[in-house]
């Protein structure tokens, strides 16, 4: 059996059943998807899976083998790179538990609506709990990455 | 020890601690392998390190104190290596908590500012000295630049000149930076953490990977403090992955190939439990009733003047107000957990702890190994509050490290995390106040009633009923009043608490800062200018008061039916007011903006202090609001995020922070933000027209 992270295929022989986030974890070692609930209610665990946000913790080896799944390392280099610079300059993170729960649930935010409104923002994000209370910032930061990846996205003024 | 005394005695150890430093820096030396100090290596090929002292939790105090040393190492700050600190209290004990290698009670900076400057100051010395003996040129005319030392047309790297620097002494304390220097302090410096904790390369407790590491889970007594009376592995062993089920002390181990195999077969082992007796705790309601009743009974004095037998005086306006604060989870998103390894007579532990010293000292008396043979290695921690202090979940990793022979990552589950926490205790405040016909303050008594939080971690540190961590708020009161008596209260409620987010200023601060408002009301006079009057002996308070009432504009009426609360306190030695902004939707607050006011003195990282008043207020607001942990029968009710909900977006009120600008000594900022939005808010909801609440959750 098959899982393809990063675009890379890793071999997995366990308990079908066993949730994604930790054939990740504890099979993959690879750590960057946080454990905080293990019902789907906090979203430090969120992966793509197919480009679409999920709760790695609720869903088993058995429903996602075969298909992409995106960790924040694999995040397409635009997107992640923007988000990134955007974290770092509004200083986002305090404990960092789940920043990388909170940049994968805006990078699929940003992938369907380049310009989300506030109300937009806190639709998306609303399932992604941060304890030390970093959400304006989460908030700011989103904003700026997707200013900054519109105006990439203008066309060229002709000379 | 009170926490004056502890203040006083750390101010002693402080002036002769260079001294120490610097034997300990001449001690170690060689010239091949460059310097090597307990807080700094700077090896030959010119790698800089520096020893994170203190847990970083959030609270910025890894950037913090490695920018201390790097400004008064002058060497620049992005070049540094960064490790966490091992357990080594002798070097970094903290001298504001008894000399304990711990994190806490907001006070990192404030142990740091002075001795770790030294620390980058001395060694800087040191450095300087060495190259003047080596180009034969005086100390004065050697410097540094930009990561070099130079002199005239010499250069050398820090590396070059370790090996020497470490053969020299100093005769002197070195001076350190005059501030108009500062190339780091009080200047824009992104956290040195947040690359690593955007790209998911930090290592939280969570992430410890080490060859051969199994997972682990647990299974405890559905009662904390319940006894294990029997077990029955059952199917759980023949799992596949499933490597083997222990008994623990008082709970059941299991070591699998991951963490959900170890989660299912736990579910699987038959328990038998002596849950002891849970009849003082067979629901909220009746552990509160005793506490009110407990309440009744005189308590320790911890702050008088005046006639503080009796502050209340014969014929005057007198008012009465008692409120009620409920148990609260901690609930870090990063769970408890630890990591242990026992092999080659050495026991080796890995996690997310505000404790390192504790640490070391529990994985000695458990594994059995003297404490010499006992390594900590300090992660980052996802979210700390207080609970990180606590040792019960390295007791377990260590005692199944050691029945199973095997490297253990051993990881609570939410609701093992939720349901045995060490909960912010509940209490209950007696308060009374009289006024004169002219709406004058006369007398103040108050008597807060709640469950030791220190007594588990440090029996002798409790002494005549007197718990130095729940006298917060009421000790430091900063209000002149003529007659004043405040007393402290211990009654044991059978729940397992311990240390919350500001511990007792929760408590007592939303009493005194509800309280004093009452009386303001009743006296018919503004909450501002009642406070302003009685607040001459603190001058910073009555700056801070004044500027958030400004910058609110405090005295322009609101529409929308909005009303403002205030409240204002000294929180660690920083003085902060917050202002909250609220309506009110039925019976329900709305809180749509909450203003904060804080000196913290010389502000050393001013986004930074910003982030965690921020952080304090989001947390102090959505506790009040909405969260409360509940019993049945002694078992915790609530057990994951659906129960006990922590804030999300969808609740985030419009935040303000301000700075008021102070170059006095740092003091506390992690936890300044939390206690004073709940009695803002309460204050707030009566002038938006609502009902006095005395007790919380305000829903």
């Amino acid at each position: 059996m098959q899982i393809i992270v990063n675009q890379v295929h890793h071999a997995f022989d366990g308990d079908p059943e066993t949730p994604l986030l930790w054939v990740l974890r504890d099979h993959l070692n690879m750590t960057s998807a946080k454990y905080g609930c293990g019902q789907g209610l906090c979203g430090a665990c969120s992966c793509h899976v197919d480009g679409k946000l999920t709760r790695s913790c609720s869903v088993s080896y058995e429903e996602v083998r075969g298909r992409r799944i995106t960790t924040i390392e694999g995040l397409p280099a635009r997107l992640g790179d923007a988000l990134r610079r955007a974290w770092t300059e509004v200083d986002v993170p305090q404990c960092g538990y789940c920043q990388p729960g909170m940049i994968m649930a805006a990078a699929a935010l940003l992938a369907v609506n380049p310009k989300p409104t506030d109300a937009e923002i806190t639709e998306a994000m609303n399932k992604n709990l941060c304890r030390c209370g970093t959400y304006a910032r989460i908030r700011k930061a989103i904003q700026l990455a997707a200013s900054r990846l519109s105006a990439l996205s203008l066309p060229r003024p002709t000379p | 020890m009170k926490r004056r005394d502890f203040l006083a005695s750390s101010t002693l150890a402080i002036s002769s601690l260079w001294i120490g430093y610097c034997a300990s820096t001449s001690r170690v030396l060689a010239s091949t392998t460059g310097l090597e100090s307990p807080w700094i290596r700077i090896s030959a090929d010119n790698e800089v390190t520096v020893f994170a002292s203190r847990a970083e939790m959030g609270q910025d105090a890894y950037t913090t104190i490695v920018m201390l040393i790097a400004e008064e190492l002058d060497y620049p700050i992005q070049k540094l290596r960064v490790a966490f600190a091992p357990n080594n209290p002798k070097v970094f004990g903290n001298l504001l908590l008894g000399g304990f290698q711990l994190t806490g009670a907001s006070t990192s900076v404030r142990d740091a500012w002075d001795r770790v400057r030294v620390v980058g100051a001395t060694t800087r010395a040191l450095l300087l000295k060495a190259a003047a003996r080596q180009w034969n040129v005086s100390e004065s005319r050697v410097s540094t630049h930009d990561g070099f030392i130079v002199s005239g047309s010499q250069r050398s790297t820090y590396g070059d000149m370790a090996g020497a620097a470490a053969r020299e002494q100093l005769s002197s304390r070195p001076a350190l930076k005059d501030p108009s220097n500062y190339r780091y302090i009080g200047k824009p410096l992104t956290r040195l953490d947040t690359p690593a904790k955007i790209n998911g390369t930090a290592v939280f407790g969570v992430d410890v990977r080490r060859p051969g590491m199994l997972a682990a889970a647990v299974r405890q007594c559905p009662v904390t403090g319940g006894r294990l009376k029997s077990f029955d592995p059952g199917s759980a062993e023949k799992l596949r992955g499933v490597h083997g089920v222990y008994r623990i002390g008082n709970a059941v181990g299991v070591v699998a190939d991951d963490f959900y195999l170890a989660e299912k077969a736990k579910a699987m082992v038959r328990c038998e439990w002596d849950t002891g007796d849970t009849s003082n705790r067979k629901d909220l309601e009746a552990i509160m009733d005793r506490l009110r009743k407990a309440s009744e009974a005189p308590g320790v004095v911890v702050k008088r003047r005046g006639n503080a037998e009796d502050p209340l005086g014969g014929d005057h306006i007198r008012v009465e107000a008692q409120y009620e604060m409920p148990f609260a989870a901690h609930a870090a998103l990063e769970p408890m957990n630890c990591s242990a390894s026992i092999e080659n007579g050495e026991c080796h532990i890995w996690g997310p702890f505000q404790f390192p010293q504790g640490v070391a000292l529990a994985g000695a008396a458990v594994s059995g190994l003297p404490l010499a043979q006992v390594r900590v290695y300090s992660c980052f921690l996802g979210g700390g509050f207080g609970r990180k202090l606590e040792n019960d979940c390295v007791v377990q990793a260590v005692a199944l490290a050691k029945a199973s022979g095997k490297a253990i990552r051993l990881i609570w589950s939410r609701e093992d995390d939720m349901q045995h926490d060490f909960y912010r205790p509940a209490a209950i405040h007696r308060m009374a106040g009289s006024l004169s016909s002219s709406g004058l303050l006369l007398g103040i008594q108050g008597r807060g009633t709640s469950h030791s939080v220190f007594h588990h971690f440090n029996p002798e540190g409790v002494k005549g009923g007197l718990d130095p961590w729940a006298i917060e708020g009421f000790e430091n009161c900063t209000y002149r009043v003529p007659h004043m008596r405040l007393e402290s209260l211990l009654h044991d409620t059978g729940v397992q608490v311990g240390f919350w987010r500001a511990v007792s200023n929760n408590m007592n601060l939303f009493a005194l800062e509800s309280f004093i408002d009452e009386l303001a009301l009743a006296a018919k006079r503004d909450p501002v200018e009642f406070r302003l009057a009685i607040l001459d002996s603190h001058p910073r308070a009555k700056a801070v008061l004044a500027m958030a009432a400004e910058r609110t504009q405090w005295s322009k009426k609101r529409s929308d039916g909005r009303g403002l609360g205030i409240a204002q306190a000294e929180c660690y030695q920083s003085y902060i007011a917050v202002v909250a902004e609220v309506s009110m939707e039925g019976t329900s607050p709305i809180v749509h903006k909450l203003t904060a006011v804080i000196d913290c003195g010389l502000a050393l990282r001013p986004d930074q202090v910003s982030a965690q008043i921020e952080g304090g207020l989001i947390m102090g607001f959505f506790t009040s609001i909405h969260n409360r942990i509940n019993f049945r029968d002694g078992m915790i009710v609530e057990d994951n995020f659906d129960s006990y909900p922590i804030p999300r977006f969808e609740d985030i009120p419009q935040i303000e922070v301000i700075q008021a600008p102070s170059a006095n000594t740092p003091s506390g900022v992690g936890e300044a933000g939390v206690p004073l939005a709940a009695p803002a808010i309460a204050n707030a909801i009566v002038r938006a027209g609502g009902p006095r609440i005395r007790k919380l959750p305000f829903i």
